[in-house]
């Protein structure tokens, strides 16, 4: 047995030279980054950016999702309050601080790790179907406390200008775009880190078995805490830019079940034991439901959302990723 | 903190230990001691308590009443994860597998998490060398879906190896295995034990608890009926009454 | 700051009557939920199902709400019946856990809900008929009938649904098979089609309600997502499988949620649902009547 060719099976591949396997996807996101970059340039509509702005939005939170959904399996229904708050936490440094835009993104990510360490300690020690049913109620609340928060426009909302870009991305959308990008290879390295890591392991033991994983040492609710603190931060993080993005904020845009709905499916349609599957779901679905919208009607993309969500669920469960592995296990 | 305990005292010890659901007492006022190197066979009728009682020590879930000791600390309160890397382990009744992993990444989780190792190559090397006391080395890198049910009963007690106890509660290891495979436990089981671990066997196949316990303790309905020599508790009336009536 | 005794009453009476209402629309999750262990999150959906359909035939034929609820009832049963063989055929058969059953009936929710959107768009939609406008006296309060006519009609469904359960074989199967399948095979029972039908039953309650709840307020599309916490803290609240403590914990929600309107301000009333289900999980997971 080779001491440095990885020991891939049907679970989880164990890297061997760690700094080796840090340095080659690092190296090939900077290549991607340029290349996408490069792309949505040459096609230079403006709506270009925006497009892609929705669907790399998604990357960030089907990636941050499924860090507890996939990984740990527990179905965390919480998505559009974890969103909100980045979104929130953008508006109120808006309309007070003004801080550019990454220093933003970090708070925002500081505020809804604690939020989703908090929500953790309180919800991790019921059983998994009380948890999820717990978390849409954390959502609400948010949603209701947002609604009765006059600083932030209330139910009315709040109009928000975007300010210049930095002079090196000329327009704003351009700058969205990048920014974007940016923290969607970030959550992706993020979420492969984690899934090769100690951490992850752990988590994975904890979705098969969470009895079995404690009586072999895995301290489980420490693990559960880690997992929804990093996944929430995330999602906070993807918020933050959105108020620059849309323009015009209220908690319904910021609550959305489109959002909620289209986090969860994404990871599901993809697959949801690796990291790349929610970058498939997100970029499959999130394309499709761009054509959809402007080609037939947005109500129509979002039927599309659930009944791919239903059918995979149902028929596909372990993604298209699981759904690969099958076929090459066939024919191997 | 504890104090070490001395050579005599016993390495597992619960005191009272009583388990109630609902207005069922599962398992009621038990007192049980594990010795430093034992080997004691717990038995019982199906539905006695025995897998409620294991929960209970390896704290898969917590008591209403008594206390349990593990090596001079007192662990009642403690979760399960804390319990196991003291060293308290324990292999499942029906199997529970890491089903998304394979069997050797099943054999490196308490390595990584009981024992505490980081490197990998260190637990690659140490999950090999279980999977070859156990006799699953061919099997490597199968999907325990694929297991027979020989090969899961093997995982678990491979499993609860790795994770390096001091302290192994076998709950029906052999359930299923012919003969020989009864024998080829026995003789893992009775090699760990000469190696310093303190094991309680719970079995139903009864040649092979009287052959492998120095003590056997009967339950029924929770309680304890006997507890000593395993040829006179074999004898003894009301544990034949028991197993009889069942 | 001194409480007005008249809105006091007022609130205290609305809670009543709304909560006793709310025990019809949540007797569904009670069997669903609390007695066959399906997480049917996309329940509350099916309630307005039940309201546009209501609407449908009330706004095209000029039917009366009540007899909607009676002419849809049926067909939802089997709708029920048939959502629950697919999510048997995909889940429930292999064993999986809860994970995939909660993302099956999101997609539910989501789906009904667009597909509502789609044929009815985001409109408020309400219905007609003569009791709505009207109160009746008694004594010195006048109780508007458009939460009254509901409120009965409510409750005598779910006293239906006890009856049946407690007298009938059918009835009691269902409250069986959650405890003990096995025994429910012995005496006669197959476990997998009491289900169905209980489901059906889940489902045929909500949609029945649904048609009820137009009288008491418009309803569009959307509007069940407040009502997801309201059912499943009723559930919990209650106890899980007691219909009793359904109907307790339902009038408990109503008051709870009438006074915060009135009291501290109607856009906090949605919190209060899922407030109580929190402090219901963390003080007292059995519920009122849990055992």
């Amino acid at each position: 047995m080779s001491a440095t060719e990885p020991i891939v099976t049907t679970g989880v591949p164990i890297p061997r030279r760690t700094v080796g396997r840090y340095l080659i996807p690092l190296g090939t996101s900077a290549v991607i980054a340029l290349f996408a970059f490069a792309l949505v340039d040459w096609i230079a509509i403006e709506y270009a950016y925006l497009a892609t702005y929705t669907i790399l939005q998604y990357v960030v939170l089907a990636t941050a999702w499924n860090i507890f959904g996939g990984y740990a399996g527990y179905v965390n229904f919480g998505v559009a309050g974890f969103f909100a708050l980045g979104v929130y936490a953008s508006v109120v440094n808006y309309k007070t601080l003004q801080l550019p835009l990454p220093a933003v993104i970090v708070i925002a990510g500081v505020i809804a790790g604690i939020v989703g360490l908090g929500m953790g300690y309180l919800t991790l020690r019921l059983r998994g179907v009380f948890f999820s049913i717990a978390t849409l109620a954390f959502s609400v609340v948010l949603n209701t406390i947002f609604i009765n928060w006059h600083f932030v426009g209330g139910a009315r909302g709040v109009s928000v200008l975007r300010p210049d870009a930095p002079t090196f991305f000329g327009t704003y959308p351009r700058y969205l775009f990048a920014v974007m990008l940016s923290l969607a290879i970030a959550a992706v390295l993020i979420a492969r880190a984690v899934e090769y890591s100690w951490l992850g392991r752990g988590l994975a033991a904890i979705r098969d078995d969470e009895v079995a994983a404690e009586c072999s040492g895995v301290p489980a609710l420490r693990l559960k805490l880690l997992a929804t603190t990093i996944s929430g931060a995330l999602m906070g993080m993807a918020g933050a830019p959105f108020p620059y993005y849309i323009t015009y904020v209220d908690p319904a845009s910021a609550f959305s079940l489109t959002i909620a709905v289209n986090t969860v499916a994404m990871p599901v349609i993809g697959g949801m034991t690796t990291w790349i599957g929610p970058v498939i779901g997100a970029v499959l679905l999130g394309t499709l439901q761009q054509v959809t919208t402007v080609t037939i009607s947005s109500v129509l993309s979002l039927m599309l959302v659930g009944v791919l969500l239903v059918v995979f669920v149902a028929l596909a469960p372990r993604g298209i990723v699981g759904v690969v592995k099958t076929l090459r296990e066939r024919w191997a | 903190m504890s104090e070490a305990p001395a050579l005599n005292a016993p390495i597992l010890r619960a005191t009272q230990v009583t388990k109630r659901f609902g207005g069922f007492t599962a398992v009621d006022a038990l007192d049980f001691t594990l010795g430093q190197r034992e080997r004691v066979g717990l038995i019982g009728p199906n539905g006695s308590g025995k897998s409620t009682f294991v929960n209970a020590l390896t704290g898969v879930f917590g008591i209403d009443q008594g206390s349990v000791e593990f090596n001079g600390t007192d662990i009642t309160r403690l979760p399960a994860w804390r319990r196991a890397r003291l060293g308290l382990a324990r292999s499942f009744q029906i199997p529970r597998p890491f089903k998304g992993q394979s069997v050797r990444e099943n054999i490196e989780v308490p390595l990584m998490f009981a024992v505490g190792h980081t490197n990998p190559d260190q637990v690659e090397a140490e999950a090999e060398a279980i999977l070859a006391q156990i006799g699953l080395g061919a099997r490597r890198k199968a999907n325990p879906k694929s297991l027979t049910q020989v090969e899961l009963r093997k995982l678990e007690l491979g499993r609860a190896l790795a994770a390096k106890p001091r302290v192994l509660i076998a709950d029906e290891s052999m359930a299923g295995l012919s003969d020989t495979e009864v024998d080829e436990v026995l003789e893992v089981l009775l090699k760990l034990n000469a190696g310093g671990i303190s094991i309680v066997l719970i079995e139903h196949i009864m040649r092979a608890v009287v052959r492998f316990s120095q003590r056997i303790v009967v339950l029924v309905a929770g309680k304890k009926i006997a507890d000593g020599d395993p040829h006179e508790v074999m004898s003894q009336p009301e544990v034949e009454r028991a197993y009889l009536g069942q | 700051m001194l409480v007005n005794p008249e809105l006091l009453f007022n609130a205290l009476l609305t809670g009543l009557l709304l909560g006793g209402f709310y025990s019809a629309v949540s007797v569904g999750i009670t069997i669903a939920f609390g007695m066959l262990d399906i997480v049917n999150i996309a329940h509350p959906a099916f309630i307005i199902l039940g309201s546009f359909v209501a609407f449908y035939l009330n706004s095209t034929f000029g039917i009366d709400p009540l007899v909607a609820s009676l002419i849809a009832a049926p067909p939802a049963f089997l709708v029920g019946r048939l959502l629950y063989k697919m999510y048997y055929y995909a889940f429930e058969r292999h064993g999986e856990e809860s994970l995939q059953g909660l993302a099956f009936f999101f997609g539910v929710l989501f789906i009904v809900e667009v597909g509502l959107l789609l044929v009815f768009g985001v409109d408020y939609r309400f219905v007609e008929a003569d009791y709505i406008r009207k109160t009746i006296a008694l004594g010195y309060v006048s109780l508007p009938l458009r939460l009254v006519v509901p409120l009965i009609a409510g409750l005598a469904m779910v006293a239906v649904i006890y009856v049946f359960t407690s007298r009938t074989f059918l009835g009691r199967a269902i409250l069986a098979v959650s405890q003990d399948p096995g025994a429910l095979r012995l005496v006669g029972g197959n476990p997998v089609r009491v289900k169905e039908i209980a489901f059906g039953l889940s489902i045929a309650t909500a949609v029945l309600a649904g048609a009820l709840l137009i009288i008491i307020q418009p309803v569009e599309p959307s509007l069940g997502r407040e009502y997801i916490g309201r059912v499943f803290a009723i559930c919990v609240l209650g106890g899980m499988t007691s219909l009793g403590g359904t109907v307790l914990a339902s009038i408990i929600l109503g008051i709870a949620e009438a006074l915060t309107a009135t009291f501290v301000g109607p856009s906090w009333a949605p919190a209060v649902a899922f407030g109580l289900l929190i402090f219901t999980l963390g003080a007292r997971p059995e519920g009122i009547f849990g055992r």
